[in-house]
């Protein structure tokens, strides 16, 4: 299986000086669904940034759908690698008073002619198809209308994954995508995120803190305590007592 | 045990805070001696008023007068609309130049912020002046004029709606590739869009009213039927053109006022 992403002693401080993690390494092999856990402040998003160029390294090397990350990566290199991955946060970052199907279209800035992705009206009939198709997929086809703040938390965050997957990314990242949501809500969007995620074949990075969430919707558990790995194991091998012990232990 | 005290009534000041309260007063106390109306002033000017008010009385509501403050008052309006229109337009671009949140240029924002702050601070009847001077009497000077003045306000909040735009939104976006140009476009003008319909309202409204005064310096509009009228002492054309000056900055603020309650 060919790599997405090969993290190799990947180390980040804060700007004080104190470190978050050091000496991370992460393989993560095309159409994996890995779940980062761990507890506040160990690093997960921080880590996730690092793995996509949010945040520079202080140290180590990152290589993520083949480009390398580092302190020498210009920022059109690392936009370029920007351009290939979905990504979805914990508050959904809808702009809200545009369109749902606007927000959808959105997802292709940073595509060659960009501009036509700053409002639905000027989208190019390709691009809108594509974000009417991506709503059909989260089950929104008909918000597609509405206004982003008129929708609940559940419907904003499914806006904010069509919006990821509009460009049909190889690597999706989602960073504690059900946090903000009703337990309800919140498996129905981790749900929908491992289904479309394995139908499309795209690799899927989410932090969690979860538990439940993290076995029923990967295949790997990563977690981190400590500023390191406390383990990464196949998902059907972790124990509950083991995930005791990244929060309690 | 020590008992607790009650505070005192009134703060202590400071030597130094006592100090300016007492040259501020002094100032107050000087200035009103030297530019306030004295009673006696107030006495003579009242009657002088009214007598004024007296020969201003009927306003003149001849035709072919009528038909001239019309033609003068588009005019005015036309300075207005054009002007406030390009200065929101020149406005946009200096305003992310100059925000602090979001500017592409760093550090070099200061000197986008400093033009608008010059357009700002100096008044729109001595922009009026200078562009009299450069392009000649008439309307182009008083557009001029409304343009920069525009600048001068819609630059400044336009950048403050810009920088209390919702940074999610942005990140999000910068997040999957988006350049600076695509995360304004896409996710801070919208975000901002209500403020920046408002502030171009108020523009609008600000340049009706600046507008008719820029008259009195030669700048075009209805302002320089205003000091002709003044000048040869012709008092019922001078009321006639306040009342309709009156009328169009009410029905100027009343259109704008239901456009803003629209905005959401």
């Amino acid at each position: 299986m060919s790599e997405i992403i090969c993290a190799r002693g990947v180390t980040k401080k804060y700007a004080d000086g104190k470190t978050v993690f050091s000496g991370i390494e992460l393989m993560v092999s095309a159409t994996q669904r890995v779940a980062l856990i761990g507890s506040n402040g160990a690093g997960k998003s921080t880590l996730l940034k690092c793995l996509i160029g949010l945040l520079p390294l202080n140290g180590g090397e990152v290589r993520t759908l083949g480009e390398s990350i580092g302190a020498t990566s210009s920022p059109r290199q690392l936009r370029r690698l920007r351009q290939r991955i979905g990504v979805v946060f914990q508050h959904h970052g809808l702009v809200a008073r545009q369109s749902v199907l606007t927000n959808v279209v959105q997802g292709k800035l940073g595509l060659a002619g960009a501009w036509h992705a700053w409002h639905q009206s000027i989208a190019r009939q390709q691009w809108r198809s594509d974000a009417q198709e991506a709503l059909r997929q989260v089950g929104l086809c008909h918000k597609a209308a509405a206004r982003a703040d008129e929708l609940s938390g559940g419907q904003a965050q499914r806006v904010a994954i069509a919006r990821a997957l509009v460009r049909k990314p190889k690597l999706l990242i989602a960073d504690e995508p059900a946090a903000s949501l009703d337990p309800a809500s919140g498996r129905d969007v981790m749900a929908l995120f491992s289904q479309l995620s394995q139908e499309s074949g795209t690799t899927l990075i989410y932090t969690t803190h979860d538990m439940d969430h993290a076995l029923e919707f990967s295949d790997r558990i990563v977690a981190l305590k400590s500023g390191s790995i406390l383990f990464d194991q196949p998902t059907a091998d972790v124990t509950r007592a083991a995930l005791q012990e990244v929060f309690h232990g | 045990m020590a008992e607790s005290a009650l505070p005192a009534r009134l703060t202590r000041l400071s030597p130094l805070s006592f100090a300016l309260l007492v040259a501020a007063g002094a100032l107050l106390v000087a200035s009103l001696q030297q530019v306030a109306p004295s009673p006696t002033q107030l006495a003579q000017g009242g009657p002088r008023m009214a007598e004024l008010v007296g020969r201003m009385l009927p306003p003149n509501l001849e035709g072919a007068f009528l038909q001239r403050v019309f033609w003068r008052m588009i005019e005015t309006f036309q300075i207005a609309l054009v002007g406030t229109v390009i200065g929101v337009a020149i406005s946009l671009p200096i305003a992310w130049l100059s925000s602090k949140a979001i500017s592409p240029v760093g550090v070099f924002r200061h000197f986008f912020k400093m033009l608008v702050s010059l357009f700002r601070t100096v008044p729109d009847l001595v922009w009026a002046l200078i562009f009299v001077a450069s392009v000649g009497l008439g309307a182009v000077a008083g557009t001029m004029t409304i343009m920069v003045d525009t600048i001068g306000f819609c630059g400044r909040f336009f950048a403050e709606a810009m920088e209390d735009a919702d940074e999610k939104p942005q990140e999000a976006l910068f997040a999957i590739g988006a350049s600076r140009l695509s995360v304004l476009c896409g996710a801070v003008l919208p975000d901002a869009m209500p403020s920046l319909i408002n502030t171009t309202l108020f523009a609008l409204e600000k340049a009706v009213r600046a507008s008719v005064v820029l008259g009195l310096v030669g700048a075009g509009g209805i302002g320089q039927e205003l000091k002709v009228a003044f000048d040869l002492f012709q008092y019922k054309n001078a009321s006639t053109i306040i009342l309709v000056i009156f009328a169009i900055v009410l029905v100027m603020e009343f259109v704008t006022d239901r456009l803003r309650a629209r905005v959401r």
